[in-house]
C-alpha cells in the first residue's frame, strides 16, 4: 500500500526555512539525515519518491478567476504556523510501517543536534483493488 | 537465426521458456539467486536480439548457453578474487566452466517450474516479495515490467526482488521439491501468491497502460501450467476456473471511463461465453471429485452468477448455502459478508443486515469499508434511503479505491436526487 508522508516544517523568525540560518554542521547532520532515511527506504524496497520544496516565499497560489483569468497571489497561507517542506512516498506492507517511517522523519535534527520534531502528515494515496461484488 | 517474430511474440516465448531454462540453470549449479540473475541477462538479451536476427533454432538451448556464461563468467571473476586471497580446489571451477553449444538440448523437468514456485512463494517471504519473486523468476517477466505493474521505481522492484533472493538463500531452502509432508500447506502458499497477483490485475485494469504488463493474464498462465503439472488437485483446478469466470466479466466490469460497474448492473451479453464455459467445466469436474476446498466453492458461486441470466434468475438459495459452507471452511469475514448478502437475497434484507451486525464484533472487519457498502445495499433494497445514503458516504470515506469511492458516492447522490424529486415542492414565498 502507498503512503504519502507530508512533512510540514515551523516558519522561522523570517517567515522561511528555518534552516538558512543554522550552523553549518547542524545543516550537515540534517542533511545527512535524510540520506540515510532515504536509503533505508531504498534498501528496503519501500521508496516511490521524494521530492523536497522551495521556501514558501516562492510559491504562488493560482485559483481560477470567474472572468476566466486566473487570480495568482502569493503563497501559502501566510497565517499558518507551518508549511509544506517536502514529501516522500513511500510503498511498504503496512500502516504501521508507514507511521513508523513518519516518526523516523520527525526526529531530523534541527539546529542544536536535537530532534524538530515536525509534524508529519501521514495520508494512504487511494490506489487499492475495487471489486465488482456488493 | 531463422523466424522473424514481433517483439510481443519473443516476449511471449521468452516468458514461457524462462521457468525451463532457470529449472535447469539452478538444478545444474545449486545457486538459486545467481541462476536467477543469469537468466534474466540472458531473458534481456534475446528481448533486444531475436526480434531483429530471428529467433535461434534452438531457443531454450540459446538461452541456456547464454546464461550459463553469464554464471561461468560470474564465477569467474568470483574465483579469481578468492584466488588472490586463497588457494582454491580446482575442481570447483571444473563443475563451471563446461558451457554447452547454444544448440544443444537441455533437459526439461516439468517438475522445475512447480520447484520454482515453490521457492518463490515460500511462506517465509512477505506476499509483496513473494509476487515479485514469482512474477520475474517463474513469470518471466522483467524487472522493469514488474516495477510498471506496481508503479513503483525500478530500483525499488530490483530492491525487493533481490531481499527476497537474501531471504531464501539464509533460509537454506534446498532447490528441490519440498517432501510430500510439507507439500500440501507449501502448494496453498503458491496458491495464494498466484491469487493476489490475479487481484492485482483485475483491479488495476481500468484505464490499462499498454505497457504494463497484464497481470490478470499472467496469474492465469501460471495457474494453466500448474493445472497441467497437477490436473488431479481439486484447489489448483478451483483456482484457475474461479480466475476464468471473474476475468470472463472483464469486458462489463468497467464503463467507458473506467467506472466501476457492479455484478447487478453489468451488461451480461459482454461476458466472455467461452472463459464461462471453460471455468464451468473445470470447477465441476473437480468438485465431482469430492472433498471441495475454499477455492472450489469460490468458483462454484462465480460459476452460479455467470450462468445466470440476470440477479433475478440467480440461483440465490445454492450461492447462499455455498457461503455458508465457505464460511464454515475458512472462518474468513469477507465470506461471512457475502454470506450476509445472500442470506438477504433469499431472505429479505432484514435478514441480511442482522447478519453484518453480527460483524460489528469481528476487530478483523469492523470498521472496514465494505461493512458500510453492504449496509447502504441493504437498507435501499429495504425501501430506506435516507439510512442507505448515510451508509455508502460513509463506505466512500473509508475506502482507500478510487473507483470504488466514485460508485459508492454516485450510489448517494443518485438515490438523494431521488429522493429530492419525491419530496413536494416547498411554496414558493409571494
Amino acid at each position: 500500500m502507498k503512503f504519502l508522508l507530508m512533512m510540514n516544517a515551523p516558519y522561522g523568525q523570517a517567515g522561511d526555512h528555518e534552516i538558512f540560518s543554522w550552523p553549518p554542521e547542524a545543516i550537515q547532520a540534517h542533511v545527512d539525515y535524510w540520506g540515510e532515511l532515504n536509503r533505508e527506504l531504498k534498501e528496503a524496497g519501500e521508496f516511490v519518491g521524494v521530492h523536497a520544496l522551495t521556501p514558501p516565499k516562492q510559491a504562488r497560489i493560482v485559483r481560477a478567476g470567474s472572468d476566466g483569468l486566473p487570480a495568482i497571489t502569493d503563497g501559502p497561507f501566510p497565517e499558518s504556523k507551518e508549511f509544506l517542506a517536502g514529501f516522500w512516498t513511500v510503498d511498504v506492507e503496512s500502516a504501521e510501517r508507514a507511521l513508523q517511517i513518519a516518526a523516523k522523519a520527525s526526529a531530523a535534527p534541527g539546529p542544536d543536534g536535537e530532534p524538530l520534531h515536525m509534524a508529519i502528515e501521514v495520508r494512504q494515496v487511494m490506489s487499492a483493488p475495487a471489486s465488482d461484488q456488493a | 537465426m531463422t523466424s522473424p517474430l514481433s517483439e510481443a511474440a519473443v516476449g511471449h516465448l521468452l516468458r514461457e521458456l524462462a521457468p525451463q531454462v532457470l529449472g535447469a540453470v539452478a538444478r545444474r549449479h545449486g545457486d538459486f539467486d545467481a541462476a536467477e540473475d543469469a537468466v534474466q541477462e540472458a531473458l534481456l538479451a534475446a528481448a533486444t536480439q531475436w526480434p531483429a536476427q530471428g529467433v535461434p533454432a534452438n531457443p531454450r538451448g540459446w538461452l541456456y548457453h547464454v546464461a550459463l556464461r553469464r554464471m561461468t563468467d560470474h564465477v569467474r571473476s568470483e574465483m579469481a578474487r578468492r584466488r588472490r586471497e586463497d588457494a582454491v580446489a580446482t575442481q570447483v571451477w571444473a563443475d563451471w566452466a563446461f558451457v554447452p553449444p547454444p544448440g544443444g538440448d537441455v533437459g526439461v523437468d516439468g517438475d522445475d517450474t512447480l520447484v520454482l514456485l515453490f521457492m518463490c512463494c515460500h511462506p517465509a517471504l512477505t506476499p509483496p516479495s513473494a509476487i515479485a519473486l514469482t512474477l520475474r523468476a517463474v513469470g518471466g517477466l522483467t524487472t522493469a515490467e514488474i516495477a510498471s505493474a506496481f508503479l513503483v521505481p525500478e530500483a525499488t522492484m530490483a530492491q525487493r526482488i533481490s531481499r527476497a533472493k537474501a531471504s531464501i538463500k539464509a533460509s537454506g531452502i534446498p532447490f528441490a521439491m519440498p517432501t510430500p509432508a510439507e507439500r500440501g500447506e507449501r502448494l496453498r502458499a503458491v496458491l495464494q501468491v498466484l491469487y493476489l497477483v490475479f487481484n492485482e490485475g483485475y483491479t488495476s485494469s481500468a484505464g490499462a497502460d499498454l505497457n504494463r504488463p497484464d497481470l490478470s493474464n499472467e496469474a492465469i498462465r501460471l495457474t494453466r501450467a500448474v493445472h497441467a503439472l497437477l490436473p488431479d488437485d481439486g484447489e489448483v483446478a478451483g483456482l484457475l476456473a474461479l480466475m476464468l469466470l471473474t476475468d470472463a466479466r472483464r469486458a462489463a466490469r468497467t464503463g467507458p471511463h473506467g467506472e466501476l460497474i457492479p455484478l447487478d448492473e453489468q451488461d451480461r451479453t459482454l461476458w466472455d461465453r467461452a472463459l464461462v464455459d471453460e471455468g464451468v467445466a473445470l470447477v465441476s469436474a473437480a468438485l465431482s471429485r469430492g472433498s471441495a476446498g475454499p477455492y472450489q466453492l469460490q468458483a462454484a458461486i462465480a460459476a452460479l452468477h455467470d450462468e445466470a441470466p440476470s440477479t433475478e434468475a440467480t440461483d440465490w438459495p445454492q450461492i447462499h448455502a455455498l457461503y455458508g459452507l465457505l464460511r464454515r471452511m475458512t472462518d474468513n469475514p469477507m465470506a461471512a459478508l457475502s454470506h450476509a448478502i445472500s442470506a438477504a437475497m433469499v431472505h429479505g434484507p432484514a435478514a441480511g443486515l442482522e447478519m453484518v451486525a453480527a460483524l460489528d464484533a469481528d476487530p478483523r472487519i469492523a470498521g472496514h469499508f465494505r461493512l458500510d457498502a453492504v449496509r447502504g445495499h441493504l437498507h435501499q433494497m429495504a425501501g430506506e434511503p435516507e439510512r442507505a445514503i448515510a451508509h455508502y458516504r460513509a463506505a466512500a470515506r473509508r475506502t482507500a479505491s478510487t473507483p470504488e469511492r466514485d460508485y459508492l458516492l454516485t450510489k448517494a447522490a443518485t438515490l438523494a436526487a431521488t429522493l429530492a424529486a419525491a419530496q413536494p415542492q416547498a411554496p414558493s414565498g409571494e
